[in-house]
Formats: C-alpha cells, structure tokens, sequence
C-alpha cells in the first residue's frame, strides 16, 4: 500500500516536471522579448545613453514626465488619440449591429453570402495595401472629389486638411472593420429564440418594435460586454493605419501617441523621453483593461482573463 | 390601417434592407476593385485619373515590369520564409504552453505562477523603444530573426489554444495514461488531432499576422534589401502619398516623377495580396468560430 502510494506520487512529480519542460521555451522567450524591455523602462528616469545602457545611464527622476506635461503638443497628441479611438469603437460598434440586424434579414442565400464574402475581406488586408486604396480614391482628383464635383461640391483634400483628417481615418477604418465585427452581433441575434418574434408578431408588432423590444434585447449582453472590453483601446488610434496616411500638415489633427512616440523617440533618438510617453501609455492602458475586466466580470458575468 | 397598405409598406421596409445590404457590399468591393483596374490601365489613363473600377486602355505591362523588379521578389521571398518560420515557432510555442496551462492547479503545481506571467505580459509591455533596443543589443537587427523572435509568443493566441484543451473530455485522456502513456504523448496523441479546428484558427492568426506586418521590417531592418514585402512596398508608395496630401494632384505629380508608376506600385499591392486572397476561404471558416468560440471566459 505504502509502495504503491509511493510511485503515484512519483509519476505525479514526473508528470509535474515535464509540464514544466514544456513551458520553459514560451517562458523564456516571454522573459527576453517581453519582461526585458519592462525592466528597460526604466530608461524613462534616466538620461538613457545608449553607450552606457540602462545600467550606467544617469538617473533623472521624473525630468522626462515633467517634460511631457510641459509640451503644448502633448496634450494635442492625447486628444488626437482619444477622439479617433474613441470615434472608430462608437462607429464601429454602430454599423456593425446595424449591418447584422439587417443582413439577418436578408432571405436569399446567396445575396448574403456574396455581401458576407465581401465585407469581412478588408480585415485581413494590410493597412499598407489599403492605404494605397484610400489614397487612390480620396486624393484630390480621385473618385470621391469626382463624384462629389458632380453634385457640385468639393473638391476636397481629404488627406490633407485639419477639418477633415480624422474623420476620414474614422471612416475607413470602420469601412475595413465593420463587416469582421459584425460576426459576433450576427452570431448573438441568430441565438435568440424565434418564438419571442412569433409571439411579438402575434401581438401586432411591426418590423421596426421587433428589433427593438425583442432583436436589441437579445443583443444586449454582448453590446455591453463588447463595450466593456473596447474600453482599453481607446489609447489605441491605430498605428499602422495612420502612419501610411497622415503627413505634416495633418499632424494637428493626425498625430497619436503611437506615431508621436516613433517619430520623436525612435526616430529621432530621443529614447528616454520616448519611453517616458510610452510609458505612460502603457500604465493607463493597464488600469482601463484592469478596470474594463472587473466591470465586465460584474456586469455580465464574464470576463477577459 | 388596412391590410393592403400594410402589406405595401412591408414590401417597401424588404427592398431598402436588400438596397442598404447592397450599398455597403458595393462601397467595400469597389475601392478593391479601382486598385486593381489600375494596376492593368495604361500609365497615361492612371496620371488622368480616368480609371474607376474598369481597366482604361487595357495593359498588362505594369505586371510585366513587375516581374523584372529583383526587389520585389527578394522582399516577397523574404516574406514567405518569415511567415513559415513565425508559423513554426508560434505553432510549437502556444501548443507546448497551452498544453500544461490547460490542467487544473491540482494537476499542475505552478500553474497559477505561470498563467500570471502570461497574462501581465499581454496586459502590460515595455513598448516600442526598450524592445527596439532589446532586439537591437542581441544584434538581431538586419536578420530575419528580428521578424520572428519578438512575437515568438502569441500570448492571446495561447488563451485560446488553452481554452480549446480545457474541453476535451478527461475521460480520453485517462483511457490513455491507463494504457500507459506519458504526457507528451497525450498531447499528441489525444488532444492535437482532436484540435485540428483550434490549431488551424491560430495557424491562421499568425500568418495573416506576419504577411501583413510592416512596422517590425521598417524598425529593424536598416537596408532596403532586407525589407519584408509590407515593408518595402511601404517605402514606396509613401513619398507619392506625402506629395499627394501636400496639395499637388496627380498630372503634376506624374511631371514631377517623370512617368506615372501608379499603376507599378497598384500592381504590386495586388500581388501582394494574392497569398491572403488564396488562402482567404480558409480564414472565413476558421476565424469565425474562433471568434464566436471566443477567447471569453464564461
């Protein structure tokens, strides 16, 4: 009895160990490529010389922050950010329960499929092949300003103007977006029991108060919890995107903290104040992802991690 | 109300959701289509911005020309080895750390440890510059490496691959540790031909991931010849679009260039999406239950 105790154990302990083996690759290359440059943060307190390393550079304390809150174009960067992160989540979310709830409704099969077909391809496509889309048509004798010149306004210099730089980044990117998103919406009005709809039709119900006392209802859970978890991207303007698309003059309207921190501090060899900005950044996004979990975890019951 | 105009209006209500459905499939193929009609229109039809979604003056010579360019292809070589090496590393990785990270705390001692760290290091990052320097000090930079190791780990790809090995019934798995099997044999024995869905919606993530990557090529990589294809093709079309914001339109443009190579570079973006375009069917299947599945914990 003793013996045979003996060897379970010894196969759990071997079981254990080679779990640990298995790990060991994926935690190692974690520990160089994402813990090392967390321990290289520390180059935001420093007067970083790259000659020296984070080991001997000297320290500055919170020079580079005091800095940052300094610079008039700090706070314009933060705003830039805010609002185009802001209007691609509120967009994005909009039209992609307005297209679900439509394309639900759609009865001939391969109407929907062609259009589903389509939508959800620009989400796998680089943000460098769509750019050159985006230029092509919105330049200032491109498609759009030809159509528009036909109704006898424009033309405009979309790519090139304060006014009209965020928007058009909003736009496409919920253009590239909304079909991919609206996967999960789809997903969520076809799970709702058809006998609420029957009952509602039964009760006199048009079209339009189904959607809303019965399809949006359904829906609601997962608008919130998708609400929920967008909250933390709302740092995130989208690198990739912007920095094929904007140029000097939009930088007023354009520049994110993404782009900001690239130019300034990769760019331009200013690492300790650009991984100040980064920094920063980053500890934000760390509260709303940590706080967007816990409402996530309260509100509905699920959660991130 | 009565019943007949009811009935019309219903009809009415039908055909704007079948117009609206419609208008939105056709606002997203037809920028598709225009770089495509450019790519096969003739220089002059391009630099007159007569070009829609139709080719004007039929050419394939941009192709042509395109087939001559050494860059092109060495940055399209330099893409495909990067996409199977990223495949292989990411594949091995998530299986390997989603495997353990699957069993209960009783089963693995460590296990909250382990799932910590992997969690903080998708919540939390040092960011662009100390891994631009990381990279940098192993003297990656200008190697291929540089495209692979960084994002060796595909941290939320490993919650889902976790999540997916967290349903399979126990009761196979005991069958085979009764039958004798060691762990590593479970694995893959048991759970990866039963996972061959999950497998291929996080294969998939990691090659759309790594074709269509630009910014760690345009970071680490200091000479032209090095650049991957997103990269490269980047470079080229960002000094056109600089002037093109700057005000000036496309017939001075083309003066100032000498000749258009608008309809060039249209024909290089279009076979740089060919590989996506191809393996395309597969991503609808496997990314959609993948994200319906979800990476959400319940």
């Amino acid at each position: 009895m003793q013996q045979r105790k003996r060897t379970a154990s010894k196969r759990i302990t071997n079981i254990n160990l080679t779990y640990h083996f298995m790990i060991l690759p994926g935690i190692i290359f974690l520990l160089i490529f994402n813990y090392a440059p967390m321990f290289g943060l520390i180059m935001a307190f420093q007067d970083y010389v790259p000659a020296k390393g984070v080991f001997s550079s000297d320290f500055v304390g919170f020079q580079h922050f005091s800095y940052m809150f300094s610079l008039p174009s700090i706070g314009r960067v933060f705003t830039n950010t805010i609002v185009i992160a802001g209007g691609k989540i509120i967009f994005n979310t909009l039209l992609a329960i307005v297209f679900a709830i439509l394309l639900n409704e759609v009865r001939v099969r391969w109407l929907k499929k062609s259009v589903q077909t389509i939508v959800y391809l620009p989400n796998f496509l680089s943000w460098v092949v769509l750019a050159s889309v985006v230029v092509n048509i919105f330049s200032l004798d491109g498609s759009v300003n030809q159509i528009l010149e036909s109704f006898g306004i424009g033309p405009f210099n979309f790519l090139g103007s304060n006014q009209l730089f965020r928007p058009l980044i909003i736009g496409t990117d919920v253009w590239k977006s909304f079909g991919f998103n609206s996967i999960v919406y789809l997903a969520a009005i076809t799970s709702i029991d058809p006998g609420l709809h029957e009952a509602a039709s039964i009760d006199g119900a048009n079209w339009w108060r189904r959607v809303w006392h019965v399809t949006l209802p359904g829906m609601l859970p997962i608008i919130l919890l998708l609400a929920i978890l967008n909250l933390p991207n709302i740092l995130n303007g989208g690198f990739d995107q912007i920095y094929n698309l904007y140029s000097p003059v939009v930088y007023q309207s354009g520049d994110i903290i993404d782009t900001y921190v690239y130019r300034v501090g990769l760019m331009g060899r200013d690492y300790s104040f650009g991984t100040a900005v980064g920094l920063f950044k980053s500890i934000i996004g760390l509260v709303l992802i940590l706080s967007a979990n816990q409402a996530a975890k309260k509100y509905t019951e699920r959660q991130l991690f | 109300m009565n019943l007949q105009n009811k009935s019309l209006s219903a009809k009415i209500g039908k055909a704007s959701i079948y117009l609206i459905i419609i208008f939105l499939g056709l606002v997203t193929l037809l920028p598709l289509l225009n770089i495509v009609a450019i790519s096969m229109s003739s220089s002059g039809a391009v630099t007159a911005n007569a070009v829609g979604i139709v080719p004007v003056n039929f050419t394939l010579e941009p192709y042509r020309m395109l087939i001559d360019d050494p860059q092109f292809w060495r940055s399209f070589g330099i893409s495909v080895q990067r996409v199977f090496l990223s495949l292989a590393l990411n594949m091995i990785l998530i299986v390997f750390m989603a495997y353990p990270l699957s069993k209960r705390k009783s089963e693995f001692k460590g296990r909250s440890i382990y799932m910590n760290f992997l969690i903080f290091a998708m919540l939390f990052n040092g960011g662009m510059i100390p891994t631009y320097l990381v990279v940098r000090n192993l003297g990656l930079l200008n190697t291929i490496w540089s495209l692979v190791l960084p994002s060796a780990v595909p941290v939320f790809s490993v919650i889902l691959m976790m999540n997916f090995f967290r349903g399979v019934p126990k009761a196979l798995e005991e069958a085979a540790i009764i039958d004798g099997a060691k762990p590593m044999q479970v694995l893959l024995k048991v759970y990866l031909p039963i996972s061959v869905p999950s497998l291929a919606t996080v294969a998939l993530f990691s090659i759309v991931g790594s074709w269509n990557d630009f910014f760690s090529g345009l970071i680490y990589m200091t000479r032209e010849s090095n650049y991957p294809l997103m990269t490269y093709i980047q470079s080229l079309t960002v000094d056109i679009q600089q002037m093109i914001q700057q005000g000036v339109n496309s017939t001075n443009l083309s003066e100032l260039m000498g000749v258009s190579n608008r309809n060039l570079n249209a024909a290089k973006i279009v076979v740089s999406s060919i590989p996506l375009i191809l393996i395309y069917p597969l991503l609808q299947k496997y990314f959609i239950t993948g994200i319906v599945v979800g990476s959400v914990k319940e």
